[in-house]
């Protein structure tokens, strides 16, 4: 039976042994550290009966609190697979001199750079910025949840489709090799005829509709379900950002999903959008894929923005400085940041009016993010700054970003750009925004928030050492490329001939490690904190002396976040109340309206990622059917009645009472 | 300015000095100036962003905690005259960085003829252009001389201070033709031709390459740009001449397939109608160049019956797969031969090459007669009169 090629062809599709990668060292490596690993954890589970812990209380979960956290342990997984990905890069470049050819052959390092990019932005900076919105808007908005709590959980296990199938493409054929981009025609059927680009389609397509619905979802969230006295013009600056990010997320992603979809017509059936004959034109995939790109860095960066703006007034114990100029300039950020995609590529010879007018436009930009950079500096002015790590993290933001920001306006000027485009210096210039801007940012706000999320800080040395890693690591390795650049080094050369400029590689690999062991420490850092809880334990609910609603209730929240829905007179709530001698309230509970797990979320996206995986094999008959599935499930689901239940008033007086004795044992000792 | 040029650039020479810098010490006059704006915009930035940083350290250390002694404001939160003064400080840069890039990009537009030869040297009617066409192949760079009739593989050599036009294409995939030190890049794409302009000073070996990722490869697809005194150019092409190899288009067919790290090759004889055949995507025989398809898509297409003018692909570069679900791949067959492909008019924006004074784009000062001579000027009377004698 197993003889006959078109039976088999039938089943499998293209997918046969060659796939799999046995003959690479390396990949086999991995697989075999990944598999032991996997094992383990298996075990683990499986040894401690946590199945059915895992699936009820938190793959199932609609609670945005835990889908939050879900978020960021994938952010951080991810993390590591971009970081090592990165190393290789650093690794290859510091030692393919004078005719060597360095370890990696251009079939795997290519695919290294390109899996690089696209699993550093759509897997870990997008999952944990989303995770941080989803944990802290509905607090610090008063909400007792999203708006649509089960689309929250099915964007979530979405996401981990799109990075299940990523991540499948390391030992089940091979990943793109096109840049993170996939700019056509490299990347269109005739020049890229292997699975590599039907990965990064089917990968990106199915993060992107978790994605876009989670932007719904936030918009909705934020929009409609704010603690009454909250008017816009006093929502915290952190949930300003996120509901422009939504926006920009809602307004842009739908163009990715569209010139993805028109590429894979290109490869699938043979239409002509984006080859080079037959009237197609690649110009139009590159100025679409910037009409999303380019928002995108706005996406990521504007949430950091808030955690910024969150930290500075808490650590300076001050207001935060012109608050009403700190929205608009968002909202003009927000806007603006559809008006510049063409700078991505003026090289591309488009008049010189057409390029000053997005020259200028990416300068614009400039003003509304320098008034922000001068509005934190005006929080710190006066203020009694405590130098915690959300704070240090803040400050090295501060210091770094103004030198990205500085690059990037340089880039923008397009004689300038004809000189630096795809150089070192460009990849300087955005590893130093991303790096120094929204990475910075995350880690701010991962220290920031944690003991709200687990009721204990964490470990203030290891994150010290961690910090100190990373943002000296940042620059060992970043600098170096600036300086390349200018001596007109491109990006993404395998193997260089000129010695001179080795010395440069091997001192931005030097670099990658230093931030390797940041990386290593932060992981040391949530060991520590974990296990030395007792001592790092909050049981205020407030460490930090906040400002915002979510520092209200206690850490880490009930599953109700608020027993009470708070009211809210001040743009800083919780100061507000804090100030008025606000009192908890310890009677009059009544029964709280929640919505119930399912775990319809997991099953969609699973049938999805599945289907991918038929797409990309041309295994019709799976694809087909996961299809069908999807249908199946998804209208099931509109006959599901047990949505809702309440949580009876006897338990919220337990929780409520629990927290009374807690805050009453710790203002004794 | 040039002081300031000096001083940006001397920490670097301090710290660096055995590096070749050619984005900031190039050959070519166009690069000269674009390395002129990077240094202008980074000064003029750098005016905002120094005080930023000193502040933000200066702010940090004198506010922190355990500095009791600093003033502690806890409801300070607004000043008009300080978001003020954070609005229109950066609004102010913008505006001279804003009008710096107007001019700067119309001055240095790629599609844009020279100006001038160097700083001091202006133009002269009698330096006529040096045309290059440029094809970016997989993975090596072509380069064709039509006035000259020969072509080279991998290496570029042109005479100093002479104007040269190169006009770039490619054969499959989307590339960056640079020499950093010569001028800016520009994208080399299939089916599509981008300009440059651009002048060598200084005679040197000096490198370009690709700057665009093209796929495998990549890393090796670059060239030596030879600048060279006339004399020497006239030597080289005298060179490539003598050379038996010709490039035609069968030739051209064999020498577009995917190879790597290309020595250098030269060719004596060139098909005079190869780059244009390249650029309308026609070198194969039998197949419809992009500009008659374009013409006849002016006059209304040949409507459903142009389906049927499609033959089965059989050549590509790539031994092409057609896509799983979709038809057999076709190409469009070819109506008219190659001789009567109309050359693609230059779209070029021609610089003024006279200069003083300058007048805008050009345009001539209007005849200046005020209804009121007592009430003008005497500044501008004095002009006048100049004018007139």
């Amino acid at each position: 039976m197993f003889d006959n090629p078109e039976l088999l062809k039938l089943i499998f599709g293209r997918l046969n042994l060659e796939a799999l990668p046995i003959h690479e060292p390396i990949l086999v490596g991995t697989f075999a550290v990944v598999a032991t690993g996997g094992l383990a954890l298996f075990a683990i589970v499986t040894y401690f009966r946590l199945w059915t812990y895992l699936w009820r209380e938190w793959f199932t979960t609609v609670d945005h609190k835990r889908i939050g956290i879900m978020y960021m342990i994938l952010g951080i997984v991810m993390l590591l697979r971009g970081f090592a990905d990165a190393i290789m890069m650093r690794l290859q470049q510091a030692i393919a001199f004078g005719g060597s050819d360095g370890y990696l052959p251009a079939h795997h390092y290519d695919q290294v750079f390109t899996a690089h990019g696209v699993i550093m932005i759509f897997f870990v900076a997008m999952p944990l910025v989303t995770g941080l919105m989803n944990y802290v808007v509905p607090l610090q908005i008063g909400a007792r949840d999203v708006s649509f709590p089960f689309l929250n959980n099915f964007s979530f296990w979405m996401t981990v489709g799109g990075a299940v199938l990523v991540m499948m493409s390391l030992f089940i054929g091979e990943f793109a090799r096109t840049g993170w981009l996939a700019y056509p025609p490299l990347s269109n059927i005739a020049y890229s005829p292997d699975v590599g680009v039907d990965y990064y389609i089917w990968g990106l397509q199915v993060a992107g509709v978790g994605t876009t619905l989670s932007g719904i979802n936030l918009i909705c969230t934020i929009v409609k379900l704010r603690a009454p006295g909250m008017t816009m013009m006093k929502m915290p600056v952190f949930t300003w950002t996120s509901l422009c990010t939504n926006v920009l997320i809602v307004a842009s992603f739908p163009v990715l999903t569209a010139v993805l979809a028109l590429l894979s017509l290109d490869r699938y059936v043979g239409t002509n959008f984006f080859t080079n004959d037959l009237g197609g034109n690649p110009m139009m995939y590159v100025n679409l894929i910037w009409i999303w790109g380019h928002p995108e860095v706005y996406i990521l960066v504007l949430p950091a923005f808030g955690i910024f703006s969150e930290v500075t007034a808490t650590f300076s114990g001050k207001r935060l400085f012109g608050y009403t100029s700190m929205v608009y300039a968002t909202v003009v950020i927000t806007i603006l940041s559809y008006l510049v995609w063409l700078h991505h590529f003026f090289t591309m010879g488009s008049g010189a009016s057409v390029n000053s007018f997005f020259g200028i436009t990416t300068m614009i930009i400039s003003i509304p993010t320098g008034a922000k950079m001068f509005n934190w500096l005006f929080t710190m002015y006066r203020g009694r700054i405590r130098f915690e790590l959300p704070m240090m993290w803040t400050v090295a933001f501060m210091l770094t970003f103004v030198i990205g920001g500085m690059t990037g306006v340089l880039l923008a000027v397009p004689p300038a750009d004809f000189v630096l485009h795809n150089s070192l210096f460009l990849v300087a210039h955005f590893h130093n925004v991303i790096i120094g801007g929204v990475l910075f940012g995350l880690f701010a706000g991962i220290n920031y928030w944690f003991p709200k999320a687990f009721g204990f800080r964490l470990d203030p040395f290891w994150g010290k050492l961690s910090f100190w890693f990373w943002v000296s690591g940042f620059y060992v390795a970043f600098m170096p490329l600036y300086v390349l650049g200018l001596m007109g080094v491109t990006r993404r050369l395998r193997v260089f001939d000129d010695p001179s400029l080795q010395i440069w590689f091997v001192i931005a690999a030097f670099g990658a490690f230093l931030i390797f062991l940041g990386i290593i420490a932060m992981l040391v850092q949530f060991a520590v904190s974990i296990l030395k809880r007792e001592q790092l334990k909050d049981v205020t609910g407030d460490p930090w002396d906040a400002r915002t609603l979510e520092w209200a209730t206690s850490s880490p929240p009930p599953d109700y976040n608020f027993a009470f829905t708070p009211v809210v007179y001040d743009n800083d709530a919780w100061w507000d109340m804090k100030r008025r001698g606000y009192r908890r309230p310890l009677t009059g509970f009544r029964p709280i309206h929640m919505p119930s797990n399912t775990g319809t979320g997991v099953i969609l996206a699973g049938l999805a990622t599945a289907m991918g995986f038929g797409l990309i094999w041309y295994i019709w008959w799976l694809a087909a059917v996961c299809f069908v599935g999807l249908l199946a499930v998804a209208i099931g689901h509109t006959f599901n009645y047990h949505r809702d239940f309440h949580i009876p008033s006897d338990e919220v007086v337990r929780v409520e009472e629990a927290r009374t004795r807690a805050l009453a044992a710790g203002a004794q000792s | 300015m040039r002081a300031l040029k000096l001083l940006a650039i001397l920490p670097f020479a301090a710290l660096l000095g055995g590096c070749d810098f050619v984005v900031l010490a190039p050959a070519g006059d166009i690069a000269a100036q674009q390395r002129d704006l990077v240094v202008i915009s980074t000064v003029l930035m750098l005016i905002i962003v120094l005080p930023v940083m000193a502040l933000t350290v200066l702010f940090a250390w004198r506010y922190r905690q355990s500095n009791t002694e600093a003033t502690y404001e806890p409801e300070w939160d607004h000043s008009t005259q300080l978001e003020l003064v954070i609005w229109s400080a950066p609004l102010l840069i913008i505006i001279c960085l804003g009008a710096l890039t107007w001019m700067g990009t119309h001055l240095l537009d790629p599609y844009r003829t020279l100006g001038r030869i160097a700083a001091d040297k202006p133009i002269e009617q009698k330096d006529t252009a040096l045309d290059v066409q440029v094809v970016a192949l997989d993975w090596k760079w072509l380069f064709i001389y039509p006035q000259y009739g020969v072509a080279t593989v991998n290496e570029l050599a042109a005479p100093i201070d002479r104007p040269i036009r190169f006009r770039i294409t490619a054969s499959s995939v989307m590339n960056s033709f640079y020499i950093p030190a010569l001028a800016g890049q520009i994208y080399a794409m299939p089916g599509m031709e981008t300009k440059l302009h651009a002048v060598s000073n200084k005679e040197g070996t000096f490198r370009g390459f690709s700057a665009n990722y093209s796929g495998a490869g990549f890393s090796g697809m670059h060239f030596d740009f030879k600048s060279q005194s006339p004399a020497e150019f006239d030597k080289w092409i005298t060179a490539a001449k003598a050379s038996k190899d010709m490039l035609g288009r069968t030739d051209y067919l064999q020498l577009e397939r995917p190879s790597q790290n290309d020595p250098v090759r030269l060719y004596g004889t060139v098909d005079r109608d190869l780059y244009k055949a390249i650029l309308n995507m026609c070198v194969e025989p039998g197949k419809m160049c992009m500009s008659e398809m374009m013409a006849i898509d002016a006059k209304g297409g040949l409507g459903r019956e142009g389906l049927n003018n499609t033959l089965p692909l059989t050549y590509d570069k790539y031994a092409r797969r057609g896509a799983p679900l979709g038809t057999e791949p076709t190409f469009v067959a070819g109506i008219c031969s190659i001789d009567e492909l109309k050359d693609t008019p230059l779209r070029e924006v021609t610089a003024p090459l006279d200069l003083t004074p300058l007048r805008g784009v050009g345009l001539k000062r209007p005849p200046f007669s005020p209804a009121h001579p007592s009430s003008t000027s005497l500044l501008l009377s004095g002009q006048r009169s100049k004018s007139e004698s």
